[in-house]
């Protein structure tokens, strides 16, 4: 009994440390549930149930000690090599190729993996983005160059203003500023015409079109909860990118 | 439309898409593909206006048509779908009309941001919509084919 319910205790770790990896990362509500479910019946538990909302996963074993854990989620951002590195730990999970020890151990290794690509790789696609965009919103090629600039330049002070003060909203809202202060300058200064449009295609990178979607299809596929706080982080974010741009309009 | 005016098209929604994925942490075999499944997208959903109809219909078939395209490649390559998905999506979110409704709340013009953002929010649902529809067929077809022709 007590061997078993020490292995139910590990089992339980390496679930919630994936879950909680996949969460972070802004993987679907649907995966997450799944995939610990999946986890836990891998290695022999079956009958476990787990519930999650963006703040917080509750997972639940119930045999053989009825064992549920709770643990909290407190930043989200969109990591989609981590899900996919979750993803195959799981898989190597379900054919039996890992204990629960090198499990947790290669989920441990996932957590502290530095991101994917270096900082200024992600700056130079903000810009290129920006100016991508505006040639889909058909744009005349004498408005990429300002583009280009004032996308690169507001993806930058959102990065870094989030490193300094821990407020989405503040780091989303001085990238805007930002945005929308370069936008104008370059326009006046001759460089770009279409004001309008440099300033959408600049804050493409920054629009939480993701998690819009994210929670239309979660509140469509019966994630309530998960649907509805979603929507809110998106609406926050939305209103703090237009708050930015809508406060240089008026000042500048 | 003008050879040169699509191709324009298609290298932008190629380079957006799979810039978007490096912006999301795509892992580095998948960029290319992400960069597919937004061109392939984006080029349906212009066909579609150059078309006339309207904005919403062509964002649910865009959508639907992004994630077909990125459950093919799920399977093929066995990663998460959401990493195609997103990344395929992006050209089709109504960034802009969301900017225009914004824009014109700040110019005190509330009638006009009403009816934009309601227009935005349709076209997120859209998203959201052709996103599911896929899904759904994709259930349907997984259930019933191997049944008809593997099951034997």
């Amino acid at each position: 009994m007590e061997e078993l319910l020490r292995r139910e205790h590990e089992v339980m770790k390496v679930c919630l440390l994936a879950g909680k990896i996949m969460l972070e990362s802004g993987a679907e509500t649907y995966r997450v549930e799944d995939t610990m479910v999946r986890i836990a019946a891998a290695f022999g538990l079956d009958n476990s149930h787990s519930y999650m909302t963006p703040t917080g996963i509750i997972f639940s074993i119930e045999e053989p000690s009825h064992m549920t854990r709770l643990i909290r989620i407190a930043s989200r951002t969109t990591n989609l090599y981590r899900i996919d590195r979750v993803n195959s730990i799981s898989r190597s999970i379900h054919l039996g190729e890992l204990t629960v020890t090198e499990a947790f151990r290669a989920l441990q290794e996932t957590e502290r993996e530095k991101p994917n690509y270096p900082s200024w790789l992600m700056i130079l696609m903000a810009a290129v983005v920006s100016g991508c965009f505006l040639l889909m919103f058909n744009g005349t090629w004498e408005d990429v160059l300002p583009a280009v600039l004032a996308g690169g330049l507001g993806y930058i002070t959102a990065v870094s203003m989030e490193k300094v003060v821990p407020v989405r909203f503040f780091a989303e809202f001085s990238g805007a500023l930002i945005i929308g202060m370069t936008s104008v300058w370059l326009v006046r200064a001759g460089l770009g015409r279409h004001l309008d449009l440099i300033m959408i295609s600049s804050v493409m990178p920054l629009v939480p079109g993701l998690m819009i979607t994210n929670a239309i299809r979660d509140l469509m596929a019966g994630h309530l909860i998960s649907g509805l706080s979603k929507g809110a982080e998106a609406f926050i974010t939305s209103f703090a990118i237009g708050a930015g741009i809508a406060f240089m309009l008026t000042f500048l | 439309m003008e050879i040169h005016h699509a191709l324009q098209h298609v290298l932008a929604s190629f380079i957006a898409s799979a810039g978007f994925g490096i912006l999301f942490n795509a892992p580095r075999r998948a960029l290319l593909q992400c960069g597919a499944a937004g061109a392939a997208g984006w080029m349906l959903y212009i066909w579609l206006q150059e078309l006339e109809v309207l904005p919403v219909t062509a964002t649910v078939v865009a959508a639907f048509w992004v994630t077909i395209i990125s459950h093919y490649f799920a399977k093929v390559y066995r990663t998460p779908i959401i990493v195609f998905s997103v990344s395929g999506i992006i050209p089709l979110v109504p960034g802009g009309l969301a900017y225009d409704a914004l824009r014109h709340v700040a110019m005190n013009q509330y009638d006009q941001a009403v009816s934009l953002g309601a227009q935005a929010f349709m076209i997120s649902g859209a998203i959201g919509l052709g996103l599911v529809l896929a899904e759904v067929t994709n259930q349907l077809i997984r259930k019933w084919l191997p049944t008809r022709y593997l099951g034997r």
